[in-house]
């Protein structure tokens, strides 16, 4: 199982070989609440770190989405069309959002899941 | 600081996530706003709602005085009954929506929205004649909201019988063996209950409401699956469907306004509103899924701006977002199409005849547009 890594917007992502999976965090989801719809990218979309690739959609808010790695898409999780709650239910598995071909090495100054959260919980006054 | 009401813990302890609405912390939701609301829909919901302020009004000329400051007709209420205000500017502007609860006709509760508790009873004190007296009952009483279609049925042992309880009728009596009013109101379209009960024991009556639904689809439901369901059903949300800048007719409350009651404050200002009609008005949106309207979004008609979004969300239950907004000029009828700003984009949306769901209140005996 590839070590998951978070980015301080609340994306997290696994790696595979040159392909990222991406998703949000447990805590993210927590604080947008039950996620209605998904806006997502086609695969083929280039992305770069930082980006906004695409928007969630809470009963709350509507949020940005940011990729934290440089790439492309190359798949979108078509599921959360039809049950854009399992980001709730199950953000690290099947409530995963994008892959991305990385291009280059994925960035390294991601957090692991302690310092993750250890920021989310500083942020969350 | 927000203030907590006496069931703050068990909040806390059900995992809820609590926000300040109206200076208070409050529940947002449990679990899952949707499966709240699906609770509230299909079963019933339980709702704290102590936030909200409730008033004594007492004495000889307290019908009248409420008749002077409220747009309803609160002398033709019989006792017993509880009726659906709003309480004026002299220009017209709503400075509250309240429901007025009648005991006799010197004995009355009114409750309040909690964000305008002290303007209220502010505005109450200033024009309150001698013999009639005010008391803020609202640490003293809490009030929770079983509301959904087999709330009757999941009342728990040692309450009052409600059967022959009508719709926006009240009675004194037990609620899990707990003394205090039990009324048919509520703020969600369906058919259910609004609690009275002594802040002491509103924890024991709480308990015992979750515990005798537990397995019957009872859920404890929070401000999103309140909001939700109100929306649904089309009830008006005082500080985003109306405010002080808003008069009953743009709000499309004018069956609470009686203008021929005799004299009361923003009369004359509604008198002339009603005569030309109103400038603008609440009509209902509804949308495709995944563009929803927020309040304060721009909505657009052939390239014009023609009001704005004043509560929109994803109802869950419907299937597709709903929103309410205010539009100028009478001209918008059902199934037309105008367009609303949704994340800079103009999305499509029809207008809807309201309420968007019309829930088990409706069978309730009894008129509520009293």
């Amino acid at each position: 199982m590839p070590e998951r890594r978070y980015s301080k917007t609340h994306e997290w992502i696994t790696v595979d070989g040159k392909t990222a999976t991406v998703g949000i965090s447990d805590f993210a989801q927590a604080q947008l609440g039950d996620v209605v719809f998904l806006d997502l990218p086609k695969p083929g979309r280039k992305v770069g770190r930082g980006e906004a690739f695409g928007v969630i959609e809470s009963v709350k808010a509507a949020s940005d989405l940011y990729s934290p790695v440089n790439g492309t898409v190359s798949a979108v999780n078509d599921n959360l069309t039809t049950h854009p709650e399992l980001v709730n239910s199950d953000p690290y598995g099947e409530g995963w959002i994008l892959k991305v071909d990385l291009t280059g090495a994925p960035p390294s100054d991601l957090m692991d899941e302690a310092a993750y959260k250890k920021a989310a919980e500083a942020g969350d006054h | 600081m927000p203030k907590r009401t006496p069931l703050y813990d068990r909040h806390v302890a059900l995992g809820a996530r609590m926000v300040d609405f109206g200076g208070w912390d409050m529940p947002q939701q449990y679990t899952s706003i949707r499966d709240e609301h699906f609770a509230v829909r299909k079963s019933a919901g339980l709702f704290d709602v102590s936030h909200m302020g409730r008033l004594n009004i007492e004495g000889r000329d307290a019908g009248k005085f409420l008749d002077s400051v409220v747009t309803n007709d609160v002398a033709a209420v019989q006792p017993g009954h509880a009726q659906y205000n709003l309480m004026c500017r002299e220009d017209g502007g709503i400075i509250d929506d309240l429901v007025i609860y009648k005991s006799s006709p010197t004995d009355f509760v009114v409750v309040v929205n909690a964000s305008n508790r002290e303007k209220d009873v502010a505005w109450l004190q200033a024009h309150l004649p001698a013999g009639v007296a005010i008391e803020d009952r609202t640490s003293e009483v809490s009030l929770l909201a079983f509301q959904g279609p087999r709330a009757e049925e999941l009342l728990p042992k040692h309450t009052t019988d409600t059967r022959d309880l009508l719709y926006f009728g009240f009675l004194k009596g037990a609620v899990a063996g707990v003394d205090g009013y039990i009324a048919r109101t509520g703020y969600t379209g369906e058919d259910g209950f609004e609690l009275f009960v002594p802040s002491k024991q509103v924890g024991d009556v709480w308990d015992a409401l979750l515990e005798n639904g537990r397995d019957q689809g009872v859920l404890p439901a929070g401000l999103g699956a309140r909001d939700a369901a109100r929306l649904e059903a089309a009830l008006r949300l005082w500080g985003n469907d109306m405010d002080e800048t808003v008069n009953a007719y743009e709000a499309g409350l004018g069956w609470t306004v009686k203008l021929d009651k005799g004299d009361f404050i923003g009369r004359d200002a509604l008198a002339k509103v009603k005569e030309g009609g109103p400038s603008r008005r609440l009509v209902g949106l509804t949308m495709a899924a995944g563009d929803i309207p927020r309040h304060g979004a721009a909505v657009m008609k052939d390239g014009a701006r023609v009001g704005t979004v004043t509560s929109g969300t994803h109802s869950f239950f419907l299937g597709h977002p709903i929103a309410l907004a205010m539009v100028e000029g009478p001209s918008l009828r059902a199934g037309d199409t105008v367009s609303v700003d949704v994340r800079g984009r103009e999305a499509p949306a029809e207008v809807s005849k309201l309420p968007f769901y019309r829930g088990s209140a409706h069978s309730a005996t009894a008129p509520a547009r009293n």
